[in-house]
């Protein structure tokens, strides 16, 4: 088997208030691979995101990539567009940032946007969109850069069930099509076992690995995988990790 | 058409109703111009003393517009260099403070000890109009988004091409905001400081003249000289809120039609 894309070994993170929020977490990415991390509000999720972005460092334990650090793509959990900016130059921002001119960019943004069914909205202002479609230009200027691995930090959690159930067989399609690897936080155990091959359920106070849970190769991803056994067990032992971990908090 | 009338319609109306009742009330109580001219008159001396009018028109104008671009000048760069250097910027703001606190009315004559006239009246209004520049500017600089920060600085942004595209961007809608309240301002302090300063002779602008035209109980002219300072300031207040408009309209809720 291919070294993982990235691991992490022994990672913790106390923030400047004292606060630990992660202890001891290891974790591996398979280069192709399909990570969600779950657990509840809290437990430090978005702070492993963080530190695999490189936007925080850790300050126990160390991140280790199989080669140079490749090409991320992060989505917020907002979809944190420039409202003065139209959709084209919302998804060219990170190929202006790279220093790259309006016209080279010019086709990988029209991709971009295909690839996330905005191929029509390049003129159109983010005010005008509704949060799935602005969502989607998220997603279009994580893609813009064509990642190597895809970080997303809850980046349906505000959407509406239709929206997201279509944002997530659009992700699927859109990580077969690109070949990017995912690593995905969400609260939902139903989002990480329709999506990811692993799921890592994480306890709070501090932030730690409760299980590692393989999602069983059981057939496309498509509405019937929701009544296929590899789902309906992923979700089980999902929801008993993260209920065995839940610790003292009162829910 | 409709939605014009709807939107104009109502003030136009009621400012022509007083300008109808002003009209009969001196002409049917018979009160003496020198007391309150007609609107009729006010008009008619506006025109007849439009050399002396728009020579000051033109002083005050002058006045105004050199204050304000001063005060963007220094606003929007206090504000930056604040943004850039905090200690520095909390050595000066204190003295920003001081500044704007202080009646510009009571430093008037102070300058005048050290200044010509002019140039009194001009630092009075750039006094009056920095301040909300400068605090609007530092407070747009102040609050951009976290995320789109954090956006910029996971793709490798610097600090000037996150200043440039985004940071200034974002403070716009609160630049914007300054820059009314500071064209406005602009105004005020040009007629206030006129008036304390006392400038007269050649070179003087409206505020001189409503002094003047009262010593000598032309008030007519007084009238005339106040209407010509109203316009100015609604000619002022209409271009600010014009460029805000088109700086502001394709994205900011402040600019953006309710129903669209």
């Amino acid at each position: 088997m291919s070294p993982p894309l990235v691991s992490l070994r022994g990672v913790g993170k106390t923030f400047a208030n004292g606060v630990t929020a992660l202890d001891n977490v290891s974790l591996d990415l398979r280069a192709g691979g399909f990570l969600s991390l779950v657990g509840p509000s809290g437990c430090g999720k978005s702070t492993v995101l963080r530190l695999i972005a490189g936007l925080a460092r850790p300050d126990r334990g160390e991140i280790l990539w199989a080669e140079t650090r490749p090409r991320i793509g992060f989505v917020f959990q907002d979809a944190t567009l420039l409202p003065w900016a139209n959709v084209f130059d919302n998804v060219r921002l990170p190929l202006r940032l790279a220093g790259q001119g309006a016209r080279d960019s010019a086709a990988a943004v029209a991709e971009a946007l295909r690839l996330v069914g905005l191929a029509d909205f390049a003129a159109a202002y983010p005010r005008e969109l509704s949060g799935g479609m602005k969502m989607r230009v998220s997603i279009a200027r994580a893609l813009v850069q064509r990642p190597h691995l895809l970080l997303m930090d809850e980046p349906f959690a505000a959407l509406d069930e239709i929206a997201r159930l279509r944002l997530n067989d659009d992700l699927l399609r859109l990580k077969a099509e690109t070949g990017a690897s995912v690593v995905f936080v969400t609260h939902s155990v139903y989002e990480s076992a329709y999506l990811s091959d692993r799921i890592a359920v994480m306890s709070p106070r501090p932030g730690a690995i409760a299980a590692i849970i393989d999602v069983a190769d059981d057939g496309p991803r498509t509405r019937d995988f929701r009544r296929a056994p590899a789902y309906l067990d992923a979700c089980a032992a999902a929801a008993d990790a993260l209920r065995a971990h839940a610790g003292k908090a009162v829910a | 058409m409709s939605a014009l009338v709807a939107r104009f319609g109502p003030p136009l109306a009621a400012l022509a109703a007083l300008i109808a009742v002003w009209e009969a009330g001196v002409r049917l109580g018979g009160v003496a111009p020198y007391v309150l001219p007609a609107p009729s008159l006010v008009l008619a001396t506006l025109i007849a003393d439009w050399s002396v009018l728009s020579a000051s028109l033109w002083v005050t104008l002058e006045i105004t517009f050199a204050a304000l671009a001063l005060a963007l000048v220094g606003g929007v760069g206090l504000a930056l260099l604040i943004d850039g250097a905090r200690w520095l910027g909390r050595g000066l703001l204190p003295i920003a403070v001081i500044l704007q606190v202080t009646p510009v009315v009571a430093i008037a004559p102070i300058l005048l000890v050290w200044l010509s006239p002019s140039s009194a009246v001009l630092v009075c209004a750039f006094l009056v109009a920095f301040f909300p520049i400068l605090s609007n500017t530092a407070m747009g600089l102040a609050s951009t988004d976290k995320s789109l920060l954090e956006m910029f600085r996971l793709y490798g942004a610097g600090r000037w091409r996150t200043l440039w595209l985004l940071r200034l961007p974002a403070a716009l809608p609160d630049f914007l905001g300054g820059l009314r309240i500071g064209g406005g301002l602009a105004l005020i302090g040009a007629i206030v400081g006129e008036l304390a300063a006392g400038a007269a002779g050649q070179g003087s602008g409206l505020a001189f003249r409503i002094s003047e035209a009262g010593y000598r109980a032309n008030v007519p002219r007084m009238f005339a000289a106040l209407l010509l300072i109203s316009l100015t300031g609604l000619a002022m207040h209409a271009a600010t809120s014009l460029v805000s408009h088109l700086a502001l309209r394709r994205w900011h809720d402040s600019a953006v039609a309710r129903d669209a």
